[in-house]
């Protein structure tokens, strides 16, 4: 009696979780896929069942959507190779116990936690093509020539949001990377400086494979927020001009709250979630590999 | 002690449902509303009727329009809407909720008398506020005729001139540009004196899309704009090439500012307030606007100015902002009389000096401020799409305004734009039939 109570219990503690797990999760995403088959504005009492028919219609036809993937995929390109270039370099730099390293933690983890509307309303005024600062230190260091309106320019707006996304975000690699590096014991670096090795084969040797398992975090974390990428887009250029800056969420918003149509913006939101599904586990096993190449 | 734990459920149970059915009656009024602009003002009235009727009304802002949309819609569908709302968006939207019976018909109560003189609430309105909350029998969305929502203010869209940036260019500022190369003709000047021609929120879609509504019945006139969206008039008819070869003279102009595409109205708003730019394009609502940001700007008001002289000019406009009844509510009645209330002179007077709208109320519109009179005076020369006989698809205004979008920073020209835009059109029309088709087949 007292084993099946004891096999019990632990299962009652699970319960709060697995219900919360499933109306929140489970039964949302039930709903989502079902309501991906009608054609429905969301208010209407009669939802017309049209089958796969939004699913043909995302996939086939609507350009604009892959467009804005291919917008999103830019941004997270450019995040994954400087935002976190930029992270480890000063999660490196931070690790090596120089003067004011707290005060540098700290500041290096505030521009994650600004509001990204608030992030992107101030750069939106540095890049101003009219008054902004930046367009006024290009003309004081006699670059006037390439001064414009950054974020109204197609040739650079994707560009100019990244920069802002990236700068917003490298705090969260940097103290990623930093937690990684404080776990790496530090007698392997003494044994290797005592065997000879440079700072670049400690690197190369040391940090890098053992470092390996956070950068796919580090990694996988950068692809899913970059993806997803919204309220600065909303902030800054509004997905303009033109479709130049349209990224995914944008669009799902734009058939949900501008075409009233609910269903097809359910069915843009599963076939965007399962393509960053299969991303993430593409990178993870590409990532595994490369891990077992190391070691 | 198990048996008191439960009676002690019980109880708490019971005393819950007492106080659920206790506030069915005695809750207060809810309305909901996104006016941020408005909040101090609809408080202090909700305290007025209160102390006057002894009925407690409670406004809840939900900014901004998105999010307040999403709420709308999520309440709607758990029958959770408050006794009184706004709809926001296309007359397909408002359609919607008819069809889902949310919305109470006010017809009834419309033909009643509200004044001493025996007028009835009907009459009270701008014709034109009505009518945009107004079904006829021949809707195209299928819902039964009357009239679904209480206009509070009346609004159009016009173009704001600096009149010291002007006289600083050297034009007389009690004349300003009174046509369309007049107008063009002031991106030199303000080029040559530093400041910027024009701004506007062009970012939001919608102020590009009232511009562009405006020189469309220019050019074709309400019934050939009509006729397009029924798909009897193709994108690529050169009247609407001429309507998008306008946002291409305005480019080579000069006129618009740096990055106006990716300008927000908040930001077009303040470089206006402050001096910076000569003309703005923008609603009634500015007079509140720059009366906040710079009570000193001197500035005055005109239409958009026409191509041609010989053809009239009309702008973007109509009810502003309207509440509708929540069909469903038990507070029927007392929703209704405070939306009389509301909409009364007094209370009009009340929000047009706290919020410098144009009452939806004619009567408690006369003798308002010049600026505001100046928007008044042109309400009989504006037009909304939402009173045309359809409306054109959302994916089709999308791409129409993105494509102007992309005519104003030269990336495509008119002609390229309009075949896009009839792309769009052309499969919109293809799904509908077969959305259409599909109905008609089911038993």
């Amino acid at each position: 009696m007292a084993l099946r109570k004891q096999s019990v219990v632990p299962y009652l503690f699970i319960i709060p979780a697995l219900v919360l797990f499933s109306v929140f999760s489970v039964y949302s995403f039930s709903l989502l896929t079902y309501l991906s088959l009608f054609e429905w504005d969301g208010v209407s009492p009669i939802k017309q069942f049209v089958g796969l028919g939004n699913y043909w219609s995302v996939v086939m036809h609507d350009a604009v959507f892959w467009r804005s993937f291919w917008q999103a995929g830019t941004i997270t390109a450019m995040a994954l190779a400087f935002q976190n270039s930029l992270a480890l370099i000063l999660a490196l730099t931070v690790n090596r116990r120089i003067r004011f390293g707290t005060f540098y933690r700290t500041l290096f983890f505030l521009p994650p936690i600004l509001s990204e509307i608030v992030v992107g309303l101030i750069w939106a005024w540095i890049y101003d093509g009219n008054y902004g600062i930046f367009n006024e230190c290009l003309k004081a260091l006699g670059l006037g020539q390439f001064a414009r309106s950054w974020l109204a320019d197609p040739k650079t707006a994707i560009t100019a949001v990244a920069v802002i996304h990236m700068w917003k975000g490298f705090g969260w690699g940097f103290v990623i990377f930093l937690a990684g590096l404080q776990t790496i014991p530090q007698e392997l670096y003494e044994a290797a400086t005592v065997d000879g090795a440079n700072a670049w084969l400690r690197f190369r040797h040391i940090t890098l494979p053992l470092l390996m398992p956070v950068g796919v975090v580090v990694s996988v974390l950068t692809i899913l927020g970059t993806m997803q990428i919204f309220a600065l887009i909303m902030a800054t250029t509004q997905g303009g001009p033109a479709f130049h800056t349209e990224v995914p969420i944008t669009r799902i918003m734009a058939s949900l709250l501008g075409s009233s149509r609910l269903g097809y913006a359910c069915a843009q939101g599963i076939v965007f979630g399962l393509i960053l599904l299969a991303v993430s586990l593409l990178q993870m096993r590409l990532s595994r590999g490369m891990n077992r190449a190391t070691a | 002690m198990r048996r008191a734990a439960v009676l002690v459920a019980v109880l708490v149970g019971l005393g819950g449902c007492g106080r659920a059915n206790r506030s069915a009656t005695d809750r207060p009024l809810r309305i909901w509303h996104w006016m941020t602009d408005r909040e101090e003002a609809f408080t202090e009235l909700a305290k007025r009727y209160t102390q006057q009727q002894g009925i407690p009304v409670r406004f809840e802002l939900y900014a901004p329009s998105d999010l307040y949309i999403q709420k709308v819609r999520a309440a709607a569908q758990t029958n959770g809407l408050p006794d009184i709302f706004g709809v926001l968006g296309e007359m397909r939207d408002f359609a919607s909720f008819i069809r889902a019976g949310h919305l109470l018909t006010l017809d009834a109560a419309m033909a009643k008398p509200v004044t001493p003189r025996g007028a009835s609430w009907r009459s009270t309105f701008f014709p034109i506020a009505l009518a945009m909350n107004t079904f006829d029998h021949h809707n195209p969305y299928g819902v039964p005729p009357g009239m679904y929502g209480v206009p509070l203010d009346v609004m159009n869209i016009q173009m704001f001139y600096n009149k010291r940036l002007l006289k600083e260019l050297g034009l007389d500022p009690e004349h300003p540009p009174a046509t369309w190369e007049e107008f063009l003709g002031v991106g030199a000047l303000a080029k040559q004196h530093g400041v910027l021609g024009f701004v506007s929120g062009w970012a939001e879609l919608w102020l590009i899309d009232c511009f562009a509504t405006d020189y469309a019945i220019h050019v074709m006139g309400q019934k050939q704009v009509e006729a397009t969206f029924k798909g009897k008039i193709p994108y690529t008819d050169p009247r609407w090439l001429e309507v998008l070869g306008v946002f291409e003279q305005l480019r080579a102009s000069g006129l618009p500012a740096e990055g106006v595409v990716t300008m927000v109205n908040k930001r077009a708003e303040q470089l206006f307030a402050n001096g910076r730019a000569v003309f703005a394009f923008n609603g009634t609502w500015g007079v509140n606007v720059y009366q906040g940001m710079n009570p000193d700007l001197d500035y005055g008001v005109m239409m958009p100015p026409p191509l041609r002289k010989d053809r009239t000019m009309v702008t973007w406009g109509g009810a502003g902002s309207s509440f509708m009844v929540n069909a469903k509510s038990p507070k029927q009645e007392a929703a209704v009389a405070f939306l009389q209330w509301l909409t009364a002179q007094p209370q009009q007077r009340f929000l047009l000096e706290a919020t410098h709208n144009i009452p939806a109320n004619e009567l408690a519109a006369a003798d308002l401020p010049p600026a505001l009179a100046a928007f008044a005076d042109d309400m009989h020369a504006v037009a909304h799409p939402r009173l045309f006989d359809v409306q054109e698809r959302s994916t089709v205004i999308e791409a129409f305004d993105k494509g102007i979008q992309s005519i104003l920073i030269g990336e495509e020209s008119p002609l390229q734009v309009a075949q896009a835009v009839q792309d769009v059109k052309q499969r919109e029309e293809a799904r509908q039939t077969s959305l259409a088709s599909s109905t008609a087949r089911r038993p």
